[in-house]
């Protein structure tokens, strides 16, 4: 069977199982997704209104038995940065979609009847639309129990919590797991898109799925076995990632003066060691939990964890370096439990652990809490957010959102979006894809620290200026493909390091469709694919000068190395010249 | 002279966090890395000298603070 293309217009409650147009038939993940909303979307709608869509989609190999290949992309116009949004999760849905032929589900439109909050639920052949309001007011556990109790406890479920029902920027799309615990499409306020279509939560049946059709199987599984094999080899996907996980940068960044502190006023935090990945890895064996856990299956790097209390209960699961960071060096709590429960609470409500995490950091330069009051961020994120207080609101509306509310300059944010765990001045790649992205600050859109940091892909040096356009560039045209793959994104690691990485990724996706790309047909299409991103911020309104970093970075001097972000706008706009 | 070795990761285990010691003249990075066996356990990823990036090669000086990764990542 063919895949089809699902559409959901929640103006009628209607929707149509639609042929696969050709020019669509080699895109998957972020591929897909931003095509169709480059395609389908009025750049210059309003990203909550009814001319805003929201996109699902597999990656081109999710459903396989590729290791790492289980990741979903979201797509929308987002209301965070009022430009195009890509977010893709592990968990469980990319892998059932794919498997019952969704190559991608796409909802228009918004209800009539505002006060109905609807479930939608996709089988082979339909979508139901099931008002849910015994759900309305519930968070994501327990909605995945209310799902659970309902169909086969394989389903795929992804849904909002109040965050998103209440439309906040934070909120984002949660999606069970395979442990029956929760991923996040977490940045750009994806879940605010889905709150505003007044969908609670989509189920994708996991009963009447077949097997995804593998062309030629026998090629399939040989490269298969090698791209497995150059993941499982190399330190950093093979080792480092499954004991310490991402956490693991938090002494890295903080050796190299990289490490965002005190809303970014300092490179490195002296209680580095309370927070870092060794020290959770200590806390985790002492405590019976976990140090390594995938996130989907077939995951063979088992970055995630599970973290439990002093008593050994849960705390958290994908308990990830740039929250910890954001909640650690830069708002101050020194406590890991803490910040792991409080990471656990993002889950539960819906809600973006980077972007909420760094509005609570500048929360404390509006005077909301002292530097390091942990008590009172938990407050403010178990009470005044999720509540709805006007204090609330205007937290949920995001870093950006609060530094105006509050007459604030130092606002760490780009194109809107709170900028994450690497600080630019000092890791000057990373500056460039903050700054260049058609995301807004995103780490994950051309990882710059790799090469920078960590001498991944060889090494240039964070704090000169040569070179970094040009890395961020390569770097983010790699991932702009690598998301279309459905691929996780540390198989880049191996890629940067594994001449046998890449050419086996290729091979798994020609014998998966019996065709015959080459490493420049699937650089192109990482070209095409920020090229079109570009083009709809264009669209949108977004100009050059929207390219540019926080202005405090280029006059405030950054300790230890004293250093400021140097690059002229013409050295940054250089980026687009490919 | 005086040198602050810090070791991180999967360095550590076995051995120590951070240590402060004595060190003759001229003393290069990739003498310290030898002396401690670090590649038994893992290839070097990342030396740091006062938090920057140096190559084994590197002479220390009277107290550098010298940082030892394997090859780590995340993001």
């Amino acid at each position: 069977m063919a895949d089809k293309i699902y559409r959901v217009n929640m103006s009628n409650l209607s929707f149509k199982i639609e042929e696969v147009p050709a020019s669509w038939m080699g895109l998957g993940g972020r591929g897909l997704t931003s095509t169709i909303v480059a395609e389908e979307v009025d750049p210059e709608c309003h990203p909550l209104g009814p001319n805003n869509k929201l996109v699902f989609a597999p990656g081109l190999l999710s459903g396989t038995s590729a290791s790492n290949s289980g990741r979903n992309s979201c797509g929308a116009k987002s209301p965070l940065t009022g430009g195009i949004k890509e977010s893709n999760v592990g968990g469980t849905s990319a892998a059932i979609m794919a498997k019952l032929g969704v190559k991608a589900l796409i909802i228009e439109g918004l209800p009539k009847d505002e006060g109905t909050f609807y479930q939608l639920h996709v089988t082979k052949d339909c979508v139901e639309f099931i008002p849910v309001p015994e759900l309305v007011g519930l968070d994501n556990y327990a909605v995945l129990d209310a799902m659970a109790a309902k169909y086969d406890k394989k389903v795929a479920v992804m849904s909002i919590g109040r965050i998103g029902e209440m439309r906040m920027n934070i909120a984002n799309i949660s999606v069970k797991d395979p442990g029956g615990k929760l991923r996040s499409h977490g940045r750009g306020g994806l879940g605010a898109v889905m709150g505003s279509k007044k969908i609670k939560c989509i189920t994708v049946d996991a009963e009447s799925y077949k097997e995804v059709t593998i062309e030629n199987p026998e090629k399939f599984k040989e490269a298969s076995k090698i791209f497995t094999k150059t993941l499982q080899e190399n330190p950093i996907s093979g080792q480092g990632l499954p004991a310490f996980g991402t956490n693991v940068l938090v002494n890295i960044l903080n050796e190299a003066g990289g490490l965002p502190t005190r809303n970014f006023r300092a490179g490195n935090w002296e209680h580095a060691e309370k927070i870092c990945g060794e020290t959770m890895a200590e806390n985790i064996k002492a405590r019976g939990g976990k140090t390594t856990h995938g996130c989907h299956a077939g995951c063979v790097i088992q970055c995630s964890q599970v973290y439990n209390d002093k008593d050994g209960n849960y705390l958290t699961s994908g308990f990830e370096y740039e929250t910890i960071w954001a909640l650690g060096a830069h708002l101050g709590i020194q406590d890991l439990d803490l910040i792991a429960k409080m990471d656990g609470l993002m889950d539960d409500l819906g809600v973006d652990s980077i972007e909420t995490s760094v509005m609570l950091g500048l929360a404390v330069d509006a005077g909301i809490l002292a530097y390091g009051d942990g008590a009172r961020a938990y407050e403010l994120l178990s009470h005044e957010i999720p509540t709805g207080t006007p204090l609330g609101r205007i937290l949920g509306a995001g870093t950006h959102i609060l530094g105006k509310a509050y007459g604030l300059v130092r606002v760490p944010t780009v194109k809107g979006q709170g900028i994450p765990a690497y600080e630019p001045r000092a890791v000057k790649g990373q500056g460039i894809t903050y700054a260049t992205t058609p995301m807004g600050a995103d780490h994950t859109a051309g990882y710059a620290v790799a090469t920078n940091i960590l001498n991944s892909g060889g090494h240039v040096d964070p704090l000169k200026k040569e070179g970094q356009v040009e890395l961020a560039r390569n770097l983010q045209i790699a991932s702009a493909a690598v998301d279309s793959t459905g691929m996780c994104i540390f198989v880049a690691f191996a890629a940067l390091d594994d001449a046998k990485c890449l050419p086996s990724l290729i091979d798994m996706i020609n014998a998966r469709f019996g065709c015959a790309l080459t490493i420049d047909d699937v650089m192109n299409l990482g070209k095409t694919i920020l090229k079109k991103e570009h083009e709809f911020n264009i669209k949108a309104g977004f100009g050059k000068a929207d390219d540019r970093l926080p202005e405090f970075m280029k006059y405030e001097t950054l300790p230890p190395h004293n250093v400021t972000w140097d690059f002229t706008g013409e050295e940054i706009d250089e980026f687009w010249n490919f | 002279m005086r040198i602050v070795v810090k070791l991180f990761a999967h360095y550590r285990e076995g051995r120590f966090k951070v240590q402060e010691g004595d060190f003759p003249l001229g003393t290069t990075a990739a003498k310290i890395i030898a002396s401690l066996e670090l590649e038994k356990t893992s290839p070097l990823g990342v030396l740091m000298v006062n938090g920057r990036h140096v190559s084994p090669e590197y002479v220390l000086r009277e107290a550098d603070e010298i940082a030892l990764f394997p090859k780590i990542g995340g993001g």
